[in-house]
């Protein structure tokens, strides 16, 4: 089983040279501490930057300078600053090329829930539904079952869904998935020491096995 | 130049009066309008609507209007940073319409901009779909939006002058110059007010036509949410 930092660390090797990406919150911020030094890439931010650098020291702290997380940050050298119109603009206008998020479900046709659960308190959906409705790239960084063991990835959504047939690939603490563009997880790579078996098992969408399942290695 | 000069943030708000429509600059407690919603307090109003992207915290921002209760309803994507605000909205004493940030930002830039609806990809196949018109437009779907206006608007800049032009400082941009064009009567609170002139036009980010009263604010206590430091 992959750690939450293992799960960060496959996905980054899904990263491009020359890629613009917003990381959402939780895992997939912590994608950004396993980009390959010598790959040339720029976090966006929605709340309207482009080029977040690492967090500040106590010194550089500036309350003017935050991530969609409300973390304080820094910005690298060549950042740019706009509005929150511009900045959903460059994502919709599919110039941000990867979101790698969250979810509380996925479905096997690639539909995504992660803004609300029924009869608990809603916060609202933030940018995910702007981001997941315009990404052309969307990676998903999460835990195969929920904590009382059902799966995650399922025929359908059972939970409120944030959008539709926009999810590419999933990053699990068991497996690496992908949607076939008719439906179902095809299974790409499986955890060290996990098995085919034991994936199949957790798994109540659809899943397609073709061939042998290499194990990830790290 | 048209001066836009008022005294303070009280000489400022003093005529938005009960059940008016607001708007608020800011992203969680980033580029909020600190005086002016201190001003606010002051006001015996209430059933205020606000568009502000996020709800304050239990006791800063726009939290401070829920707890005084003289909020009727919150436009937002995020919210529920605070207890008081879950309370009210529990218990059915404030409404809240939860609305995709991107899509937030487009009704509000279209209201200032003149454009009464526009498509968006986001919310497709949502709950926020219900009731909307969807239409698809090159094998992809997507839902009309309407533009939002307010009758003032709440904004805060790093610099602005004395004819309302303003400049903003690092994410506390945010929703600040969208809100700034889409509201009737726009007051501009701003960390250093200069005369006209002073500013290069070059590096204006909010024009001063969109501003009606600008003041220069003071005090900022600027608090910080998530203090992230590294090692």
């Amino acid at each position: 089983m992959l750690s939450k930092q293992q799960i960060a660390q496959r996905i980054a090797r899904e990263v491009k040279n020359g890629q613009y990406i917003n990381l959402g919150i939780g895992i997939p911020t912590l994608v950004a501490n396993y980009i390959p030094e010598d790959l040339e890439i720029v976090l966006q931010s929605e709340n309207g930057l482009l080029g977040i650098g690492p967090f500040p020291t106590e010194e550089e702290i500036d309350p003017d300078l935050i991530n969609a997380g409300k973390q304080t940050i820094t910005m690298v050298k060549g950042s740019a600053i706009f509005n929150s119109a511009d900045s959903f603009a460059m994502i919709r206008g599919g110039h941000v090329h990867l979101t790698i998020l969250g979810a509380m479900e996925v479905s096997e046709n690639g539909d995504i829930a992660n803004w609300k659960i029924p009869g608990k308190m809603v916060k609202g959906m933030g940018g995910a539904m702007d981001l997941v409705a315009s990404a052309e790239n969307i990676i998903v960084a999460m835990q195969h079952c929920s904590k009382s063991g059902d799966s995650k990835l399922l025929p359908e959504c059972t939970l409120p869904i944030t959008g539709i047939r926009c999810v590419k690939k999933i990053v699990t603490d068991l497996a690496v998935l992908e949607i076939h563009p008719q439906g179902g997880f095809i299974l790409k790579e499986r955890a060290p020491g996990v098995s085919v078996d034991e994936i199949k098992q957790k798994t109540a969408g659809k899943l397609i096995i073709e061939g042998e399942i290499p194990e990830m290695i790290f | 130049m048209i001066n836009k000069t008022v005294k303070d943030a009280r000489e400022a708000v003093k005529d938005i009066p009960s059940g008016a429509f607001l708007m608020m600059g800011g992203f969680g407690l980033c580029g909020i309008p600190e005086n002016s919603i201190a001003a606010l307090l002051e006001r015996d109003i209430k059933d205020l609507t606000i568009v502000s992207n996020n709800a304050g915290v239990d006791d800063f921002g726009i939290g401070l209007l829920l707890k005084k209760r003289m909020v009727k309803k919150m436009i937002s994507s995020y919210v529920g940073e605070n207890a008081e605000f879950e309370r009210q909205l529990l218990s059915g004493e404030l409404e809240v319409d939860l609305i995709p940030q991107g899509t937030l930002a487009e009704r509000v830039r279209a209201g200032g901009a003149g454009i009464p609806a526009f498509f968006t990809p986001a919310g497709v196949g949502t709950e926020v779909a219900e009731g909307k018109e969807t239409r698809e437009f090159d094998g992809k779907l997507y839902l009309m939006e309407r533009w939002l206006r307010a009758d003032f608007s709440l904004v805060k800049a790093w610099k602005g002058d004395t004819a309302g032009n303003l400049v903003f400082k690092g994410t506390a941009r945010n929703f600040n110059p969208m809100m700034a064009a889409a509201g009737k009567i726009t007051i501009a609170e701003v960390e250093e007010l200069v005369p006209a002139g002073e500013l290069d036009p070059n590096q204006i980010h909010t024009p001063g036509t969109y501003v009606q009263r600008i003041f220069q604010g003071e005090n900022y206590e600027k608090r910080i949410e998530q203090r992230t430091t590294r090692s």
